[in-house]
């Protein structure tokens, strides 16, 4: 069936089961928006700003498991992307961005809203393509998809010029490309089992390989079968539930004591889907002190990269799982219950924002997704908010992007129909506020904990340690009122001062936000003397670890 | 891992497309690899190139640059050639002040290294030489004084002996871990 290129894209969007896209119109994406408009079978969600768009579509795809899809006109259109594409790359988020460009005949020529999009986002996807020719459209949309879901995933991006949005061409419907699978070796696998099987105090690392690889439940057979402790990184937060004995909580600078004495104490590693970044190793030299480190990674690149590991496994977590499982002997002993106990003798710090955290987790709906800003908030977060379930956590983890919280809770609500938990600060909440309006225009029933101590709080923890205290530019003199900012946007707005009752204000705000289908901000006071402990200092070993600001 | 840093030879195929070496060379760039020379040629099926790549880096970053390069889509294989036994070629182009008086000293270096020239004119010379880059570096070395006004280089390029070929090999091989 002959029809124009803006027409094949929607179709081709159909075919991969797309049901919800985040983006924003602009001159060279008309054709596409007006074939989305006839089309009328896919929901659209106009956001403020590009950026939100991006972060929307990859908080969809963590929660959903599915790639998120944005739209973007090009020059800034496009370019207001780019750090929504970043931070998915780093995550390795299953993301395809789809731009508009000016047309052949303009390109360039610096025509109007031209830019090389192409060229600007090739070190921050996994691939992308231009489309020239209208010929080429269908195959690239279809090997876009697939690349982005493909092992370890990731985003990209697909330029259309305009003319090939309005020329024609055949179009034939076909099924999705079949994903590329990854063997695993079974030699690697015995190898694995041998040396698992041969030690007597097994660590397993549940990153964030092992949460797209969907291996929760075959990670917590593993964890009983050897008895062993289980701590997580930042993106493998949810893969093993919080209130599961066996988790010692997160891993890294800063994880919780049990997970960090585990590490020193344990002889063998089992890392499944983590990259050992430098906020888990730290001391990357150092990292494996003698023990051995079993390495499960779909990335073939990851394997000695950042910390030198004693094998390296190429596979998918889950299929590793699945073939390894039978292979391991049961393993008993007092190894487990040494490693509960070593961490409880430290509690976390006396620290407000804690208290409104756990207190949130009891009010949120079984199942809400948890998002997360970047900084204190974000860390307190990840220590203090219990989570059950695997795809209910968005954070920005690799490229730490502040103002990343509000676009993905958007995505994450409808990517999930359920009621989202926004942690943020009042740093990055400023970022990109302008989505309240979004999530008031599309009802996201979402509860916005802004952390507000009027400090860039993280920086100055930093500042603190490292600066002797000179708050270079970290104290936010803002007269913003919050409340009356979220009610004039057309939000619900609360109040939470240092001196009112958490538990009744968190239960009027997801209240609120259940019956309305609205976002609450909560204004949550807090000191701006808080700071995030435990913490182990860039480039340290784990044996150094603060427990109190004092150490 | 061998932390010595060596000169290692990297050959591959990738997708004969527009901005292919730009991805390329741009990973080189931002993950801080020390590239000595890129060569990229057209191969017999029109659908892809072969790029040539010398690095001069310890084993872990060959690892490294041959594992992220083999992540990209374009890239279709990927190999050491210091493993295999192999031709290394390169191409130099070299003009060189050459008035009447020196010219048969220049001649009788070129009859030694089995160079041409390719050019000449009152007072310049271009001389051609093709050979394995150390060859090339040992000819310069001696023309040099003559004075070079300018030269070109066109990189390394290489083949294994007997029946391997890239295209074959299934994989770099898994000899890392």
């Amino acid at each position: 069936m002959k029809m124009t290129g803006a027409d094949i894209l929607i179709n081709c969007l159909a075919e991969q089961g797309v049901e919800t896209i985040f983006g924003y119109p602009g001159g060279t994406v008309l054709d596409i928006y007006d074939a989305l408009y006839r089309y009328g079978k896919i929901n659209h969600v106009l956001t403020s700003h590009e950026q939100g768009a991006a972060h929307a579509a990859d908080g969809y795809a963590r929660v959903t498991g599915k790639v998120g899809v944005c739209f973007a006109t090009s020059g800034p259109g496009a370019t207001n992307l780019v750090t929504g594409i970043a931070t998915a790359y780093m995550d390795s988020i299953p993301l395809v961005a789809i731009t508009g460009n000016v047309a052949l005949n303009n390109l360039g020529r610096d025509s109007f809203q031209e830019v090389d999009i192409a060229g600007i986002t090739m070190p921050i996807t996994k691939h992308n393509i231009i489309v020239k020719d209208v010929a080429e459209l269908a195959d690239a949309v279809r090997q876009a998809f697939c690349i982005a879901d493909s092992g370890r995933k990731g985003p990209v991006l697909i330029d259309v010029l305009k003319n090939v949005q309005t020329a024609e061409y055949d179009y034939e419907p076909k099924p999705p490309l079949p994903l590329k699978h990854i063997e695993t070796d079974p030699a690697k696998v015995r190898a694995a089992a041998e040396i698992i099987n041969g030690c007597r105090k097994p660590l397993i690392i549940a990153g964030g390989g092992a949460a797209a690889g969907n291996s929760s439940e075959n990670l917590k057979k593993l964890a009983e079968i050897l008895d062993a402790p289980v701590t997580y990184t930042l993106m493998g937060k949810g893969v093993i539930s919080d209130g599961d004995r066996r988790n010692l909580g997160m891993l890294g600078m800063h994880g919780t004591v049990a997970a960090a004495k585990a590490l020193i104490e344990c002889d063998c590693l089992i890392a499944l889907g983590t990259r050992f970044s430098d906020r888990v190793a730290l001391n990357r030299n150092l990292f494996g002190g003698g023990k051995k480190i079993i390495h499960v990674d779909i990335d073939n690149a990851e394997f000695n990269k950042n910390v030198p590991v004693t094998l390296g496994v190429l596979a998918d977590v889950d299929d590793c799982l699945k073939k390894l499982i039978p292979l391991i002997e049961k393993k008993d002993g007092n190894w487990l219950e040494s490693a509960i106990c070593a961490g409880q003798s430290v509690k976390l710090a006396d620290c407000r924002a804690y208290e409104i955290l756990r207190s949130a987790a009891k009010h949120a709906p079984d199942g809400s997704p948890l998002i997360t800003d970047v900084g204190q908030h974000q860390m307190w977060a990840a220590q203090a908010y219990p989570l059950a379930y695997p795809r209910r956590f968005c954070s920005s983890g690799g490229l730490g992007t502040m103002g990343y919280g509000l676009g993905a809770a958007i995505g994450a609500a409808f990517g999930c129909g359920k009621l989202c938990v926004l942690v943020t600060g009042d740093g990055c909440f400023n970022m990109n506020l302008n989505e309240l309006s979004t999530a008031v225009t599309e009802g996201v029933p979402v509860v916005i904990l802004l952390m507000n101590n009027g400090v860039l709080g993280m920086v100055r923890q930093w500042q603190k340690i490292f600066y002797q205290k000179r708050f270079s530019q970290t104290t936010l003199k803002k007269k913003t009122d919050y409340i009356k900012f979220a009610e004039s946007f057309g939000a619900k707005g609360i109040l939470l001062s240092e001196s009112d009752d958490i538990d009744a204000k968190l239960k009027e705000a997801f209240d609120y936000a259940i019956k309305n289908c609205s976002p609450v901000l909560v204004d949550c006071r807090i000191s701006n003397d808080d700071n995030v402990l435990p913490m182990i200092k860039p480039g340290a070993t784990y044996d150094t670890q603060l427990k109190k600001m004092e150490d | 891992m061998d932390d010595k840093i060596k000169k290692y030879t990297i050959g591959a195929l990738v997708s004969n497309k527009s901005g292919v070496l730009t991805r390329i060379s741009g990973l080189f760039a931002r993950r801080g690899y020390n590239i000595e020379s890129v060569a990229a040629c057209a191969t017999e099926d029109t659908e892809l190139s072969r790029m040539t790549v010398v690095l001069v880096g310890d084993e872990y970053t060959l690892y490294q640059l041959i594992r992220q390069m083999d992540k990209l889509e374009d890239v279709k294989k990927i190999g050491c050639a210091n493993e295999l036994d192999c031709v290394y070629r390169e191409l130099l182009l070299a003009k060189v002040a050459a008035t009447a008086e020196i010219r048969s000293q220049i001649t009788l270096i070129n009859e030694i290294y089995k160079a041409k020239v390719v050019d000449l004119s009152i007072d310049t010379m271009i001389l051609e030489l093709t050979g394995d880059p150390e060859k090339l570096d040992a000819f310069l070395k001696v023309i040099e004084p003559f004075g070079i006004l300018e030269m070109s280089r066109t990189g390394t390029t290489v083949l294994a002996r007997g029946k391997h070929t890239l295209k074959d090999r299934d994989c770099y091989g898994d000899h890392v871990n």
